[in-house]
């Protein structure tokens, strides 16, 4: 490997599984649903503090569902806010997102962190199945692994039921949804309460991989999710539906190398967030850019080749 | 089929945009009746077809469709029954989904929400779409004529415009409404998918025996298509004409009718100009 060990490679990959289901969760929201919801950084840490607190008193399984029940409510409480009483859907996420800072202190018993020790996690009775050496380093990995890909193909799925359907519409045309006899804000209602327990699942994952939770975790967690989505549908585009779910997976684990990246070039942590950023700007700029430079490039070739031909044809004129 | 009583809607009340764009308006179209509007615009015929389709409340007076009473119903539970085209094709489709997608969403008003209970709609909306239902999407798609049948899979983002409002006419009717709303529907078309579009829109008006409101500029279709042509201006109906009058009637006469009252409206702006330059005069 060289410039990479295992470890770090290892840990971009888990970590990248881990984030991409809070990149689905924007991928449902942002892209299928084409609403901006910004209450994803509190939903991921109340998420990740009723993980913690659920393992903490003997129920890591438990605790993941209770964690994806949590980011129903908070989803449900934004979409609410939208379509109801019609709040313009970056606020509705804001005001969320505010509310939910005492909600995950509370909900952490109004301390700023909670450790996990002493008590099984997921992970602990996952990697308790064998004691092969290869399968005791890389349990954490295949237990991702096999949640990300249940969670794919089930959303794959779901994307090409009836309902499925009918939410991709509402973020598609609304004006088609209604006329179908669709209740759009039905429809934003079932996809927000989706996209969070997605990001929920996510929160309670983490807490029991990192055995903590602290109130700062998600500080930011929306540009990374962000990053990680627009690097996947930039390079896996606009395919099959299956193609573009996976790729927003590989685009956050690819996103989790270039950090990787970034730390082994000795970047400071603090400087971390505007690396985050910078990798944002450049993955929405890149298209454009692209075009940028094919036209730009063009106009400079074209002029030349008219200049060539004029001073040969000036040429011509003064051999005559 | 719909009876619309004295109905009023008015922008803006009590500011000086205040624009009175329903006045006491009634209408009462027969089962299979096939009206076509005319009028200038601002005329209010968009407001009377946003009114019958939900878009918004209107002020006061009722409107019945077939027995039942939507005055106060959703726009998307009306839709349910009541097919609605827009002048512009992008309107009523989506473009980023296929075909298929979009005709099976228009499908899904075939099952009556009060027919089944609670549990199976919810069991319902977790079905993909059937080969069955494919077989019929293609079977309507080629009535088409436009070999959209082979192309089931397309994003109808890449359709034309003529192509998606015959689409769209294809997934308003699919499910046989009791209502169609026709806004300008050819109005943004090329002249030869305009009638290509009218045509299929006669079609399947006639075998499926829709009643049915077009708006449009056109005076001779105004007169040919259908069964009866109405009037509208500053919010009201002010011509309605069916039967042996109508048959008689020639887009001369209707021209004349229009520009009568485009006519009036120009005396009065012209008096009102007039009066504010001397006005100033003084």
């Amino acid at each position: 490997m060289g410039f990479f060990t295992v470890g770090i490679v290892q840990t971009a990959l888990e970590v990248g599984l881990i984030y991409s289901l809070i990149a689905l969760s924007l991928f449902v929201s942002f892209s299928i649903l084409d609403i901006c919801d910004l209450s994803t950084d509190g939903c991921y840490t109340l998420g990740c503090a009723v993980g913690a607190v659920m393992t903490v008193s003997g129920h890591p399984i438990a605790g993941i569902f209770a964690a994806m029940l949590a980011g129903v409510c908070s989803g449900f409480v934004t979409a609410i806010l939208q379509t109801v009483f019609g709040v313009p859907s970056i606020l509705a996420g804001i005001i969320v997102n505010t509310g939910l800072y005492t909600i995950n202190l509370a909900v952490m018993g109004f301390s700023s962190n909670v450790s996990i020790f002493g008590t099984d996690t997921v992970f602990s009775l996952w990697s308790g199945l064998s004691d092969s050496s290869v399968w005791s380093s890389w349990s954490d990995f295949f237990l991702l692994l096999l949640i990300v890909a249940v969670v794919v193909i089930l959303l794959n799925f779901f994307l090409k039921t009836r309902l499925g359907l009918s939410i991709r519409a509402t973020g598609d045309s609304r004006p088609m949804v209604r006329a179908s006899s669709i209740n759009p804000n039905l429809m934003v209602i079932i996809g927000l309460c989706l996209s969070n327990a997605l990001t929920g699942l996510a929160g309670s994952l983490i807490a029991q991989y990192n055995k903590m939770s602290d109130i700062n975790l998600g500080t930011g967690m929306v540009t990374i999710a962000l990053a990680s989505l627009i690097i996947g549908e930039t390079l896996f585009g606009r395919g099959r539906m299956l193609v573009r779910i996976a790729g927003v997976v590989a685009g956050a684990v690819l996103y989790r190398f270039i950090m990787a990246i970034a730390l082994r070039l000795n970047v400071p942590t603090e400087a971390f967030k505007l690396v985050s950023a910078l990798i944002v700007a450049v993955a929405i700029a890149a298209p454009e850019a692209r075009r940028l430079i094919v036209f730009e490039s063009r106009k400079i070739r074209t002029r030349k080749e008219r200049m060539a031909k004029a001073r040969q044809s000036r040429e011509k004129e003064g051999m005559r | 089929m719909l009876e619309i009583d004295s109905i009023c809607k008015t922008f803006h009340p009590g500011t000086v945009n205040e624009k009175r764009a329903l006045v006491d308006l009634s209408l009462h179209l027969a089962d299979g009746d096939f009206a076509t509007i005319v009028g200038s615009n601002g005329a209010g015929k968009s407001t009377l077809f946003n009114a019958i389709a939900g878009s918004f409340l209107t002020d006061s007076g009722t409107i019945i469709l077939d027995g039942q009473d939507i005055t106060f119903l959703p726009e998307h539970k009306r839709s349910r029954v009541i097919g609605r085209l827009f002048q512009d094709p992008l309107m009523g489709t989506a473009p980023h989904m296929t075909i298929e997608e979009n005709l099976s969403i228009a499908y899904l008003r075939a099952s009556d929400p009060q027919k089944k209970s609670l549990g199976r709609r919810i069991a319902q909306s977790f079905t993909t779409i059937s080969k069955k239902d494919e077989e019929l999407f293609r079977e309507k798609l080629s009535l088409l004529d436009m070999g959209l049948e082979d192309r089931m899979s397309t994003q109808v983002g890449l359709l034309s415009g003529g192509q998606r409002q015959a689409l769209t006419l294809l997934m308003a009717t699919i499910v046989t409404p009791k209502l169609l709303l026709l806004d300008e529907h050819t109005a943004a078309l090329d002249p030869a998918t305009a009638a290509k579009v009218l045509e299929l829109t006669k079609k399947i008006v006639e075998e499926k025996h829709i009643t049915c409101l077009m708006v449009t500029h056109n005076m001779t279709q105004a007169l040919e298509m259908g069964n009866r042509t109405l009037m509208m201006d500053s919010g009201r109906i002010v011509l309605d004409v069916s039967g042996v009058e109508r048959s008689q009637m020639t887009v001369q006469d209707l021209l004349e009718k229009f520009a009568q009252r485009a006519g009036e409206k120009l005396d009065n702006d012209r008096i009102l100009l007039s009066s504010e330059k001397q006005g100033a005069g003084a």
